[in-house]
């Protein structure tokens, strides 16, 4: 049973309790207490379900490599699932969860799967997929779907507060510990700034923790006058809470902060950083040794335990063994001894060791056996006892031990995950069983240059004294590297040396393991992952470690495998009977944990995340029930509904009032593109597939533009405002690619011609006044003459409308008599109401989108993005006519004379008309002949000018099928047929465009 | 996240700021040329492991074109320059191979 010890806890403060729940039950902590810390308090050790077996979990650890305790906290908007409990801060009334069970901890019907797991070993989900064909659908499919999933995704909108804070600076110290704080102060003073991210809410590391209880006071000396130092110095800012999670290409840094500090929500921030030179002091984490029935609660890592003890003043168990193989390991069952507690023995599963620690914990009547292991625990939601065994052999029994809690240590595995992000390679160190950065191949920055220097446990430098040692020599030799202001950092180690004899790397125990006993041996607690599925990948022939780590999940899960990654790829190597040099390791990529979702989104979320381009008429639009229609990023009217009309009324009114009388359309969004110099025209005449430069002032012309493969890119009306300049219009949503286009042709390709683009979109906004009497509802205001003759079709002339400077444009992209007003944005809602005003009488409906593209449609005018697809030709439109044949060059000219783009079978634009005039055929749908697709429909309308439906397709060959009629298929039950016509299907002499 | 030296802006730029324009130094093929070429021009690319050459736009910045030349496989970055260049200058070669000794120089 685990219990709060009467005194002792470096982080908490006992005068202050803290009242939180688990899992509905009210318990108390102190403040400074971990989620974990707490639970641990309150005798909760079996906390968490593993993912795949639902077999029974307790804490693990006591930091960010705890592979079991993950938690759902929170309540509503606050809440966040798969939290690591030895992670968060105890705050008053805090709900906590354990997940991954139904319907509770206790009593989780899931855990049916421990029971079959022969059924469920490493592949079980890919084999599902396999045979037979049915049972994944109705079976395996349904039922892992059900089971899949680590926590639940919060039900409310996130109200946490998120921020992204961008940072540069000289150097960025990872790591608060012994080597980061050395590093930091050796580097001060130079003229550098430095930034030094701890994760943790202390820097310090694990030096205080590990001093001797005679060390003790020359330690705390020497930490306070760092700190003093740390704090001193102008040039150094430390971050506490921030953990750097990922390191990218030139010195990118993302670090996440998380102030935990407040009652309320927590205020977490993305930091952006951009360091010249990383220094990463990430240390080490503690691995465990696999032996069977290792995943029990009750069983921990040595020094979590003592983390626990010394930090929170919290007693795993009470008759506590150790297993383990190095003798850093008997710190903990030493300061447990000192407290009491009773040690029934240690495993040691080396043979021997001289170090003096061992005469220690000796001297403590601790009984010490060497070259044996754990064999076998009892208990079924909490370990009771151990079966001791030899380390060599199958595992048999020779005593049996009753106790409650089982601290373990393999020795330390250097964090070197950072180091991997960006390019730096890792180096085997068999003497000590792991993986530790390569010196000579480090990452590097933007000119080539190392970017990162690994100090202290994290460059498997362990002890204190040494550390002290080298951190400074390492400094100033890359303060002579950098060129940087040298003073040689010289500093008194204050640390004692220690005898440390190394680690004999074990990992997997005991060696001879029977079948039975590898199947309870855990290697990755989260994804479940046992010696004996590493096995059978490998019999599957799953050698490579790239593939058994995807077959078996190994180190796969939110921990990344921190714990379980070395012990890992040493069973694997056994299995294959390779030396772990040569299988090599998987990368290990960003994050280094686990960020919120909304940490990386921070802001822009909600109105921020994509802002809404509106047109200046958009407050008259909404004021007048407009349905909107996203086109591009701008937001345009769609149709105008008035009172209790049905959609297809409005539309109706509004394409009558066009054809019948007059309408208004907002048509700010479209595309203006300034083309100005000297060479404007014969720029133009290069973009354009038609002759632009012969245009004359004060004309227009309709212009298409191709890519280099032919394809019809964009279209618009191009006006010459004068010998020099050109007003491009562009389609709405193509404005900006458009301008991107002339732009990258003019600067890459023509940078002779002289020539300046500018995109003026939003600097005039446009009005369409179109239909039979538009002519006269503009000459009302006094000032302008629009006859036919002043102004014929295709013309622009510039006027005002009483005070307002207007460029008036005869275009029509209905077909009706019509005119475009060009308007300085800032007057366009003024102007909008004046036309508005005077419109009543000529009984004026302003008209939306759909309207715009009904009426268009109706004419067989069309539109870039339906009837092309980016694969579609002027000729498959039937507009040869555009395409200039005497202009010597244009983008796509060659295009035109290769033979595919000449072939008859090509898709051809065509009109088609439904033999049921009632019948709208879907968008989309299929021409189909012989059983085989030939075409398909890429505008479809009920035309209230023809009161019938219309339709205009892509059809192969379609200009030589017309009058002939075709099945467009609509299901597979169902088929529309429909004739083959000219796509113009009102009023095809044009007659009604001059009035 | 690249950072890149602007030549026009004359400083450096988050790759946010900018936006990748595939292979430098195409030569555009017209009407005039052999099919052959123009698909050439059209769709073959080189798209190499190791130094190549290519074209970035200041989007959000200057909104110009310019050239660099980078190491696909470090990301080093060995110096930027006019996109009116049709071969890459001397100096950028010089810098190249000051720190690849087996760089056989610039390829069309």
């Amino acid at each position: 049973m685990s219990s709060r010890l009467p005194q002792e806890g470096s982080r908490i403060n006992r005068e202050k309790t803290v009242d939180f729940r688990f899992n509905g039950k009210n318990l108390k902590g102190f403040y400074g207490d971990t989620v974990a810390s707490a639970l641990l308090a309150n005798n909760e050790m079996f906390v968490a379900r593993s993912f795949k077996y639902h077999r029974p979990r307790g804490l693990f650890s006591a930091g960010e490599e705890e592979p079991n305790a993950l938690m759902g906290i929170g309540e509503g908007p606050s809440f966040e699932p798969n939290i690591r409990a030895t992670e968060v801060k105890l705050r008053q009334n805090m709900n906590v969860a354990s997940q991954n069970h139904w319907p509770s901890l206790r009593f989780d019907f899931l855990s049916i799967n421990n029971v079959f797991s022969r059924f469920f070993a490493a592949g079980f989900y890919y084999k599902t997929f396999m045979w037979p064909r049915a049972a994944w659908k109705y079976l395996f499919e349904p039922m892992i779907r059900r089971a899949s999933g680590l926590g639940n995704a919060p039900s409310e909108y996130d109200e946490e507060y998120y921020e992204h804070i961008y940072h540069h600076t000289d150097v960025l110290i990872i790591g608060g510990g012994l080597a980061g704080i050395t590093a930091a102060k050796a580097l001060r003073d130079r003229g550098l700034s430095i930034m030094l991210c701890e994760k943790d809410c202390v820097i310090g590391g694990r030096y205080l923790e590990d001093s001797k209880i005679e060390e003790r006071d020359r330690y705390k000396k020497f930490h306070e006058k760092s700190i003093g130092i740390l704090k001193k110095s102008k040039d150094i800012s430390v971050k506490l809470n921030t953990t750097v999670t990922g390191i990218f290409d030139h010195g990118f840094v993302l670090a996440y902060e998380e102030n935990q500090h407040s009652n309320k929500a927590s205020k977490k921030a993305l930091w952006k950083i951009r360091a010249k030179t990383m220094i990463l002091c990430t240390g080490a984490i503690e691995r465990p040794i696999v032996f069977p029935d290792n995943d029990l609660p009750g069983i921990m890592l040595a020094a979590s335990v003592r983390d626990y003890m010394q930090k929170y003043g919290v007693l795993l168990g009470d008759r506590l063994v150790l297993t383990t193989n190095n003798d850093y390991a008997y710190k903990t069952v030493i300061e447990l001894k000192h407290r009491g507690i009773d040690i029934p023995v240690v495993l040691d599963a080396r043979d021997s060791s001289d170090n003096p620690i061992i005469k220690e914990a000796e001297g403590l009547g601790i009984r010490i056996l060497f070259g044996k292991c754990i064999g076998r625990v009892e208990g079924k939601r909490k370990a009771s006892a151990i079966g001791i065994c030899s380390v060599n052999g199958e595992g048999t029994i020779e005593e049996l031990i009753p106790c409650n809690a089982i601290a373990v240590s393999g020795g330390w595995t250097p964090n070197v995950n950072l180091w991997s992000h960006c390019g730096g390679k890792l180096l085997w160190d068999g003497e000590c069983g792991f993986y530790k950065p390569d010196p000579e191949n480090t990452p590097t920055g933007r000119e080539g240059e190392t970017n990162m220097l690994a100090l202290g446990a994290c460059a498997g430098v362990f002890s204190n004294y040494d550390i002290q040692d080298h951190v400074p020599r390492k400094i100033n030799q890359l303060a002579s590297r950098l060129k940087i202001k040298s003073k040689r950092y010289i500093e008194t180690n204050v640390f004692s040396k220690e005898s440390e004899k190394k680690t004999k790397p074990v990992f997997a125990l005991p060696h001879g393991a029977s079948k039975d006993k590898q199947k309870r041996m855990y290697i990755d607690f989260q994804n479940d992952v046992k010696v004996s599925d590493l096995q059978l990948a490998v019999q599957e022939g799953f050698e490579n470690v790239e593939h058994a780590k995807r077959y078996t999940t190994l180190g796969m899960a939110t921990d990344q495998g921190k714990t379980s990654n070395i012990n890992g790829i040493h069973v694997l190597s056994q299995s294959l009977g390779k030396p772990v040099d040569k299988i090599g390791h998987t990368t290990f990529r960003p994050p280094y944990k686990p960020i919120p979702l909304g940490l990386i989104a921070g802001q822009y979320a909600k109105k921020l995340f994509k802002p809404v381009r509106k047109t200046p008429i958009d407050k008259w639009n909404l004021l007048n029930n407009a349905i909107w229609e996203p086109v591009a990023d701008w937001r345009r009217a769609y149709a105008y509904p008035k009172g209790n009309e049905g959609l297809e009324e409005t539309l109706s009114r509004e394409v009558l009032s066009v054809r019948k009388n007059v309408g208004l359309l907002d048509s700010s969004t479209l595309g203006k593109i300034l083309v100005k110099g000297p060479d404007a025209g014969r720029f133009l005449d290069l973009i354009y597939t038609n002759m632009i430069s012969t245009l004359k002032a004060g004309k227009c012309r309709y212009g298409l533009m191709c890519n280099e493969a032919g394809f019809v890119f964009d279209d618009g009306v191009v006006a010459r405002l004068n010998d020099q300049s050109f007003l491009c219009h562009t389609t709405s949503g193509g404005a900006d690619r458009v301008y991107a286009w002339l732009e990258e042709w003019l600067q890459t390709e023509w940078h002779h011609l002289k020539v300046f683009i500018v995109n003026l979109t939003e600097q005039y906004s446009q009005i369409a006044v179109a239909g039979p009497k538009s002519r006269e509802l503009l000459q009302t205001f006094k000032s302008i003459d629009l006859s036919a003759e002043k102004l014929p079709f295709m013309n622009f002339i510039e006027t005002n409308i009483d005070d307002i400077w207007v460029r008036i444009y005869r275009i029509s992209f209905s077909g009706e008599l019509s005119y475009e007003l060009a308007v300085n944005s800032n007057q366009a809602e003024e102007l909008w109401n004046k036309l508005n005003k005077v419109g009543k009488k000529y009984k004026l409906q302003p008209y939306g989108t759909e309207a715009l593209h009904i009426l268009r449609a109706e004419k067989g005018f069309i539109v870039v993005g339906d009837e092309t697809d980016g694969t579609v030709t002027p000729h498959d439109l039937g507009m040869e006519w555009i395409v200039s044949k005497k202009k010597k060059d244009f983008i796509g000219k060659k295009a035109f004379s290769l033979p595919h783009l000449n072939s008859s079978i090509r898709k051809q634009l065509v009109g088609i008309l439904t033999l049921d005039t009632n019948k709208v055929l879907p968008d989309g749908c299929h021409a189909v002949e012989d059983g085989k697709a030939i075409g398909h429909v890429t505008s479809t309308y009920f035309s209230p000018t023809l009161k019938r439906s219309i339709a205009l397709g892509l059809i192969e060959n379609g200009r030589s099928r017309k009058g002939s009629t075709l099945e467009f298929e609509i299901s597979s039950k169902e088929s529309i047929f429909a004739k083959i016509v000219d796509p113009n299907f009102y009023d095809p002499e044009g007659a009604k465009q001059d009035g | 996240m690249l950072n890149i030296y602007c030549p026009i802006c004359q400083r450096d730029c988050d790759e946010t700021e900018l936006s990748c324009g595939g292979q430098a130094h195409l030569i555009r093929r017209d009407h005039a040329s052999s099919d052959k070429d123009f698909y050439e021009y059209l769709y073959e690319r080189k798209n190499g492991k190791g130094i190549i050459f290519e074209r970035w736009r200041h989007v959000y910045g200057c909104g110009k074109w310019f050239h660099t030349a980078r190491c696909t496989l470090t990301n080093q970055v060995f110096g930027s320059y006019s996109a009116k260049e049709v071969q890459p200058p001397k100096s950028i070669l010089a810098t190249i191979r000051r720190s690849r000794v087996d760089f056989k120089g610039w390829v069309k």
